[in-house]
């Protein structure tokens, strides 16, 4: 019967406890949102900037991070390629040949990344096939190029157009070749899509002068969570003049975003929480005032004070899961839609972005942990605001409580 | 001979006493025989109602002590208190007596409940005390749909619920009109007839004096009399 009589004393204020429980579920589902946007975004960043080409683990000579020139590259033996394979945790592994480079054609030319490739080991890592708009994907023998889309269209080439690279080669020779337009490619990052070329692994040896040589190795974990723990396992694996980084090494700015844009929403969403609290709590307020004498009435007639606590306590729990609950209902097709039409930025908003290498897109993340996190969340709130009204209970006098 | 149900012995009640000292009873000495029909009277702030909640455990006296059935209740800890009260007294006070989301039954079974009575046996006992109070046709009807004096009706079958050795009515007429107050005062001078039932009331109301066995006059947190009535309304 005690939990009939909180169930019962829940609807004796239908607008109140409606009005509570609303901004309970308005908390939940602004915080879900808020969470489910943010980690949206955060996955669609490492998304288009780490898993479409840096991948989660590199594996260099040691010092290349800081000096990224082609002395610093490595004779790719099958021993290390297999000895990265079997460490724990890593599912692929693809070799690259990196160098900076000039890409032009007839009066224009432009800075470049090129990047020497296996064409189908690197789609398993990066599927970097998935992001071939034109043209025609490479193979292990071509000797053309593959251009980011919008690289190509500032040299305004296209499939079958010839481009001509300029860099330094090995040992400082001059590394110079001219090269058919296979495909262009689409990535979703602009720094990405405005400077990077990619030729098969031989042909961009060949073209560098350096046969057999690597400057990376890029490694899949089987899962993105499992980055430092497989980076931490080659480090062990590998020998002293190798260096093994995870994305968040290679690209701490990333890091540092994640971090501070983290930071930064745990306190809007503090602010939120605390703002719901206010609400419940002026309820839980309004409720022991109302219900002093009926307390003290109550404890008079020979009810222990720590039923009646509990019945408090009961009526606290039932809104904030009601509240919850119903914030998580109405959350789900919230956040779904926000990842079916993500958000766009246009114009000079997402200028900004671009010039910072982001893509102006906000899509959410549909995680079931996120919408367990914030109900859990801002349930712990209710249930912790409750322990002043039960407080309160406890040390009721019943003889002045039915004064009042 | 009749069976002393409460001993009160040299009572006092003193609020502030480090401050503006308030003698609201002063060295009280009473006894209730089993079955007496009392009446505590005075002008107000003649102690009447601490004396009341003294007696039913929900003060404690500043000296003396008050001996129910053989336990001196001022020696309980303040739970005991509570299990104390709810197994040996009943309760009418002057208004907010029910609670309003339950409904009649409910409010009458729900002292039963507390003190761990079986669902059969609450049932019955439900509809013996509606019956006893004349509402067996309000037993699911809430407390806002019932009269006053429907209410204080309920909130006697309340009392009775618990089996108590006394029932203890704080000015229980005073909200009600002089139909109401002498149907509840026939109601419950029957119960006091017929199952022997102690009743001492705190009261204001002619009414409730006339019907009294026994009226105690307090002034000023003294006894000023303490008269018993050959002829009583019982």
């Amino acid at each position: 019967m005690l939990t009939l009589l909180a169930w019962r004393n829940l609807w004796r204020n239908r607008s109140r406890s409606f009005i509570t429980m609303a901004s309970v579920w308005c908390a939940v589902v602004l915080a879900v949102a808020l969470s489910s946007l943010q980690k949206g975004v955060f996955d669609h960043l490492i998304a288009n900037v780490v898993s479409f080409y840096s991948g989660y683990v590199q594996v260099h000579h040691a010092g290349y991070q800081s000096e990224q020139t082609l002395e610093n590259s490595f004779p790719l033996t099958d021993s290390v390629r297999q000895a990265v394979l079997s460490a724990p945790g890593v599912v692929h592994a693809t070799p690259r040949l990196e160098a900076f480079a000039l890409v032009s054609t007839g009066e224009k030319t432009r800075g470049c990344m090129v990047a020497g490739i296996e064409p189908d080991g690197e789609d398993r890592v990066t599927h970097l096939k998935s992001k071939l708009v034109a043209g025609a994907f490479l193979h292990e023998r071509s000797t053309g190029v593959l251009l980011a889309e919008g690289l190509a269209k500032r040299l305004r080439v296209g499939p079958g157009d010839t481009v001509v690279l300029l860099g330094q080669g090995y040992y400082g020779s001059t590394a110079a070749g001219k090269y058919a337009v296979e495909g262009l490619l689409r990535f979703g990052s602009p720094a990405l899509n405005d400077q990077v070329v990619f030729l098969a692994l031989a042909t961009a040896q060949h073209w560098l002068d350096a046969p057999d040589l690597v400057t990376t190795l890029v490694v899949s974990p089987r899962k993105p969570a499992e980055t430092e723990s497989v980076a931490a396992g080659l480090r062990r694996t590998l020998p002293a003049d190798f260096e093994t980084l995870s994305w968040q090494e290679m690209m701490p700015d990333i890091r540092e975003h994640i971090q501070t844009d983290t930071a930064s929403s745990a306190i809007i969403k503090a602010v939120l929480y605390l703002l719901i609290a206010f609400g419940i709590f002026a309820t839980l307020l309004m409720m022991l005032a109302e219900r002093q004498r009926e307390f003290g009435m109550l404890v008079a007639l020979g009810m222990k004070k720590i039923q009646l606590a509990r019945v408090v306590l009961f009526e606290t729990i039932f809104i904030t899961i009601t509240g919850c609950l119903v914030g998580i209902a109405v959350s789900i097709p919230l956040v779904w839609w926000l990842k079916e039409h993500p958000i766009r930025f246009s114009g000079e908003t997402a200028e900004v972005y671009e010039r910072f290498g982001f893509e102006a897109v906000f899509p959410a993340a549909l995680s079931p942990s996120i919408f367990v996190n914030q109900a859990v969340a801002v349930f712990i709130v209710g249930v912790l605001l409750s322990f002043y009204p039960v407080i309160k209970v406890l040390s009721i006098n019943p003889v002045e409580a039915m004064r009042s | 001979m009749k069976k002393t149900v409460i001993d009160i012995h040299n009572v006092s009640k003193v609020y502030n006493p480090d401050t503006i000292p308030v003698h609201a009873v002063n060295n009280v000495h009473l006894h209730f025989e089993q079955g007496e029909f009392t009446a505590l009277v005075g002008p107000s702030g003649s102690g009447k109602t601490t004396l009341l909640n003294i007696i039913g455990g929900l003060d404690a006296p500043t000296q003396g002590s008050v001996i129910i059935n053989g336990t001196d209740i001022t020696h309980l800890s303040a739970n005991a208190l509570i299990r104390f009260r709810l197994h040996h007294i009943g309760f009418v006070f002057q208004s907010y007596n029910l609670v309003p989301v339950l409904t009649a039954r409910e409010n009458v079974e729900f002292i039963m409940l507390l003190q761990g009575v079986s669902k059969a046996g609450r049932e019955r006992r439900v509809r013996e005390l509606m019956a006893a109070v004349g509402l067996s046709d309000k037993m699911d009807v809430r407390p806002a749909q019932l009269s006053g004096g429907q209410q204080q009706r309920v909130a006697v079958a309340r009392a009775l619920a618990s089996k108590p050795q006394f029932i203890l009515a704080d000015e229980p007429t005073a909200n009600l009109d002089s139909h109401s107050a002498a149907n509840l005062l026939d109601m419950m001078a029957q119960l006091n007839r017929d199952e022997g039932m102690t009743f001492i009331f705190s009261t204001h109301d002619a009414r409730v004096i006339e019907r009294a066995g026994r009226v105690i006059t307090l002034v000023d947190g003294s006894i000023a009399s303490d008269t018993a009535r050959v002829e009583t309304g019982v």
